[in-house]
């Protein structure tokens, strides 16, 4: 036992329980997850603000294919989390590191997919500040708002490896497994509004 | 955790995402249906709503902590209400402007 648990553990008495009772890293990560859910909020509002206010609003989506694909994956990936999530609470460490690999894997497939989407746009004279179809503000909010759900993943899939080899060496602990899938949810669920609202909504009939 | 609960869990877990894949396939459906892009942005977004939800009270285990779970709720509405302000003005840049018809 160390000196600070020794300590913590003589005053524990007199100190306020947890928010909660949520512990501090998952509190942490859900205010975190509120600040996020703020940003993309704002993204998605500013972007059906100008879609709004924007006569003749282009509409270039011809097929649903890869992004229900994408879709597919992403949900499924949310699945995998669960069942890492959930051998890590019951001491299966190489279910754990397994399911977390499964799931990082996904993520990695999410972003190819996506990435081959934008090349196929950007082939289609689509970018930042112009395309074909109109306005150059739909180029903008597109590979803002996707940009920046992509960044997440990418950055999800970093901290599934990181945090899964090192609960697999022992430095970190179910808990650290459980935070981490908590992020990768909130992922999942921005994509369930990114999907009807940039791409759905804006399917050539 | 004994291995019925683990087993009513993995079947939970199951349930939920099959009944988010079938909300996410309800989108889809919406997206090629002839009706207005109004109605189809409010249809979409009550199924996502729905989606995100159940997301979060059982992916995110927000079920299982009462105190979080409304602390989470009126934090994150009371925000994205506060952002709903705007929306009147998107109307008068369509309508108001010099060449609105």
């Amino acid at each position: 036992m160390s000196q600070a648990d020794v300590t913590m553990g003589a005053h524990s008495a007199l100190m306020e329980e947890p928010a909660f009772r949520v512990p501090a890293k998952k509190m942490a990560m859900w205010l975190f997850i509120i600040a996020d859910s703020a940003t993309f909020a704002g993204c998605l509002v500013a972007y059906g603000f100008i879609r709004n206010a924007t006569p003749n609003w282009p509409r270039p989506f011809h097929g649903i294919t890869n992004v229900a694909l994408m879709t597919l994956i992403l949900l499924t990936s949310s699945l995998t989390m669960l069942f890492g999530v959930r051998s890590a609470q019951q001491g299966n460490k190489a279910g754990a590191v397994r399911w977390t690999m499964i799931t990082a894997v996904a993520g990695t497939l999410f972003a190819i997919l996506h990435i081959r989407e934008w090349m196929s746009m950007i082939g289609e004279g689509a970018t930042l500040f112009h395309n074909p179809w109109g306005t150059p503000l739909f180029g903008s909010l597109f590979y803002s708002i996707t940009g920046l759900h992509l960044l997440h993943v990418t950055s999800g899939v970093i901290a599934l490896i990181v945090v899964g080899l090192r609960y697999q060496g022992g430095r970190y602990k179910a808990d650290d497994l459980e935070i981490t899938g908590l992020y990768w949810h909130f992922v999942d669920l921005v994509w369930m509004f990114v999907v009807p609202l940039v791409y759905l909504l804006n399917l050539a009939h | 955790m004994t291995a019925a609960t683990e087993q009513n869990g993995v079947k939970k877990d199951l349930i939920v995402y099959f009944c988010i894949l079938a909300l996410a396939g309800i989108q889809f459906f919406i997206a090629y249906q002839d009706i207005s892009a109004s109605q189809m942005f409010v249809r979409m977004l009550i199924v996502a709503i729905v989606e995100a939800a159940l997301a979060l009270l059982f992916f995110m285990h927000l079920w299982e902590n009462r105190g979080l779970k409304w602390f989470v709720v009126i934090f994150t509405v009371a925000v994205i209400l506060g952002m709903q302000y705007g929306w009147t003005d998107s109307f008068r840049l369509v309508d108001g402007v010099p060449w609105a018809k």
